[in-house]
């Protein structure tokens, strides 16, 4: 599904990726972990083509395709979906106008019928019930005044009606109360498929009692240095993120 | 080559020929005469004049216009060419300055309501509009106001009787056409809204032509006692074209008026609105939306006179502004010494499309009341890079991207626009028709 390989890159003359190497199969769930400022988000920012990011080494490879080849809409049209760390609010574009233009240009590239409005807001209410959505954040602009968790609800919420094979959550998990992240939790969870891969990037083991990795990674200055199962999230936790850096990397996973 | 009279002094011959030919009363007479002297004593402005500093119009001195005698053949099917919104209401219908009754229609007007061409309010019935020509839109520091009204032949006039609520917008069409060589279109509107009446009106200012032509038109709106009057200048002449407008409204006591400058083509656009607030309680509302591309010229310059206590004024404008196109706005807001409890707003928003644009804002404010509220604003940007990241993830094209964030900028000045033909017009321009590649080229 996806093969990261000595993967550096820079903003400006800053670089931030030091060589990362990360392979993530068909069904899998990888969560990176890792302190603030490590590169956790230039990483998903590089995988969903982020103006401004320049990729000074390495390559990626998605479904056989040079990922780094692709403008971020044909990463999307592939199935790349990056649920962003911090959504953008766009005043005037509707939010449910943005999905259907999205959702079609997805499916023309897949060479499926468009869908109409009908069949769209089938789509969508079936979609919205999964996630607990409040109906009107659909007729609103953008991400426009929704407060902190309305606004992840609202990328898993894109997720779902998008359908990736492979998405990438960039601290999902942040701002969400704890009903809140069950939910979202769920959302996730109804969506897993043998092939569809998750990458979720995240600071706390707690959502990972609900989103169950398969593979735990922490990055530390721009580098994976540490690769685990599960347990390691849990150990992270108790330990804090100061021992990894000690250790050996035991960079490829 | 052969020397053409250009500037000021060429019109002098045709002024000549053209008043012995139009008979008017005798009033009307000297005011026609009074305003050719100020033109010609004004001459055409040059960038030396504070007012004129950003806006050149040597071209429009250099080209010999000449104002048409009587009006080409026009049929419908010309008229829909030029995207003019879908308006089938009542109608008049100008080519080249002049009206057209056969493309024209008051049906749909309710009784109280008169719409008439000016050439025959001036022989039927010149004591309805005598008082009011030239009184808003004064001659004597204008030249292309002067210019306008030396011509005075043409136009529209709309009265509305006291208490009279128009439902349907009445739609003035001016459209334009060049055949043999450069033509002066001035056409003149008058609307006269009676105590408590209601009533929209719509401009539509288009032309087709590869020859350059003038649209020298002018609007004197008179906004009576707790009347409500809507009004929109839609711009779309041709590339070619230039065109210089006027919309002089004087407001009664606790009246509403809102007018909205909708610049979308032309070579040369000016629209100059000048707004005197004569009444207590009165609301005044000016927006504008302009786009710009390859090397066009948007001029907005906004009067709002506070003669009188407790009046609001609101003015938003926004430009698109791409290729090397530029724009200028200039917001001058008045607050009398009387004036107090006055409330004006005034913002001018301009979004750049590529790096040659240019945008240049300038408000003056000469406040001499002291319990007053007055704030403006302007802001230059770009589209927002984050933004067009995020609906590209979603995977939108990044024409599509940006056409969605161009809407989405003027989507709040596009939910004030109530009549829906104009604001349908509008709508379809940014989402289908706008120019978004990465920044215009340059053909120039
Ligand atoms: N465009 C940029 N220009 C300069 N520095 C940048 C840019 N983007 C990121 N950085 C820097 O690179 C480093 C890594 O940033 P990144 O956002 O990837 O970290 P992160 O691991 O996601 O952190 P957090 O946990 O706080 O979200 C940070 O020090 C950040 O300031
Ligand atoms: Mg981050």
């Amino acid at each position: 599904m996806l093969e990261i390989r000595d993967l550096h890159a820079a903003a400006g003359d800053r670089q931030i990726l030091n060589g990362i190497n990360l392979t993530v199969n068909a069904g899998e769930v990888h969560a990176i972990m890792g302190p603030n400022g490590s590169g956790k988000s230039t990483l998903a920012g590089v995988l969903a083509g982020r103006d401004g990011l320049e990729v000074t080494a390495g390559t990626v490879t998605y479904k056989g395709l040079d990922l780094l080849d692709l403008e971020p809409e044909e990463r999307a049209r592939e199935g790349v979906f990056l649920a962003f760390q911090y959504p953008v609010e766009i005043p005037g574009v509707n939010n449910a106008y943005l999905l259907k233009a999205g959702l079609n240009e997805v499916r023309k590239h897949r060479g499926e019928p468009e869908l109409d409005a009908m069949d769209f807001m089938t789509l969508i209410r079936a979609r919205m019930k999964l996630l607990e959505m409040d109906d009107t954040l659909l007729s609103r602009p953008v991400n426009e005044g929704f407060s902190g968790g309305e606004k992840k609800r609202n990328e898993i919420f894109q997720m779902a009606v998008l359908e990736p094979t492979l998405a990438i959550l960039d601290e999902t998990d942040s701002g969400l109360d704890i009903d809140a992240l069950k939910t979202v939790a769920g959302g996730v969870n109804a969506l897993r498929d043998p092939a569809r891969s998750l990458v979720v990037v995240t600071h706390y083991q707690r959502l990972l009692n609900y989103i169950v990795p398969d593979f735990v990674h922490v990055l530390s200055g721009g580098r994976i240095v540490k690769s685990g199962g599960k347990e390691l999230a849990l150990e992270l936790e108790e330990k804090g993120y100061g021992w990894t850096e000690t250790e050996p990397a035991a960079a490829s996973a | 080559m052969t020397q053409i009279a250009t500037g000021a002094k060429s019109y002098a011959a045709q002024f000549a020929a053209f008043a012995q030919s139009t008979p008017l009363p005798s009033a009307l007479a000297s005011l026609r005469d009074d305003a050719f002297n100020c033109f010609d004593r004004l001459g055409f402005p040059t960038t030396r004049l504070e007012e004129w500093r950003f806006s050149n119009v040597t071209p429009i001195a250099d080209t010999p216009f000449v104002a048409s005698v009587t009006a080409p053949s026009y049929g419908q099917a010309a008229l829909d060419a030029l995207h003019l919104p879908e308006l089938d209401g009542p109608r008049l219908v100008f080519v080249n300055g002049l009206f057209i009754p056969t493309l024209s229609s008051t049906e749909g007007l309710p009784p109280g309501v008169r719409t008439r061409s000016l050439s025959e309010v001036l022989v039927n019935d010149p004591e309805t509009v005598q008082p009011h020509l030239g009184r808003l839109a004064r001659i004597e520091n204008h030249a292309f106001t002067a210019l306008n009204t030396a011509f005075l032949r043409d136009g529209g006039v709309i009265e509305v009787a006291e208490g009279v609520v128009v439902d349907a917008p009445i739609h003035l069409q001016f459209v334009t056409t060049g055949s043999d060589g450069p033509v002066l279109s001035q056409p003149r509107a008058l609307v006269l809204a009676a105590d408590n009446s209601q009533v929209r009106v719509v401009e539509s200012h288009a032309g087709e032509s590869e020859t350059p032509y003038l649209n020298n038109a002018l609007t004197e709106v008179v906004v009576g006692d707790g009347a409500v009057v809507d009004h929109y200048a839609v711009v779309r002449e041709a590339d070619t074209a230039f065109r210089i407008g006027g919309l002089f409204a004087s407001l009664g006591r606790a009246s509403n008026f809102s007018s909205h400058a909708i610049t979308l083509s032309g070579a040369i656009v000016r629209h100059e609105a000048g707004v005197v607030m004569n009444g207590e309680g009165g609301v005044c509302t000016l927006n504008g939306l302009y786009l710009g591309h390859g090397r066009q010229l948007v001029d907005n310059q906004t009067t709002i006179d506070h003669a009188q206590p407790h009046c609001d004024s609101h003015e938003l404008y926004k430009g698109i502004l791409d290729g090397r196109s530029r724009a200028v706005f200039n917001g001058k807001i008045i607050v009398r010494l009387d004036a107090q409890k006055t409330d004006a707003k005034q913002s001018n928003k301009a979004l750049l499309l590529s790096e040659q644009a240019q945008v240049t804002t300038k408000p003056q404010l000469e406040i001499f009341a002291d319990d007053v509220k007055c704030t403006h604003g302007a802001t230059v940007g770009q589209l927002d890079e984050e933004s067009l990241f995020y609906l590209r993830s979603r995977a939108l094209s990044e024409a599509q991207a940006r056409q969605l964030l161009i809407h989405a900028f003027a989507a709040d000045l596009l939910s004030h626009i109530k009549v829906d033909a104009v604001r349908h017009q509008l709508d379809t321009l940014l989402t289908e028709r706008l120019p978004v590649g990465a920044g215009e080229t340059d053909h120039h």
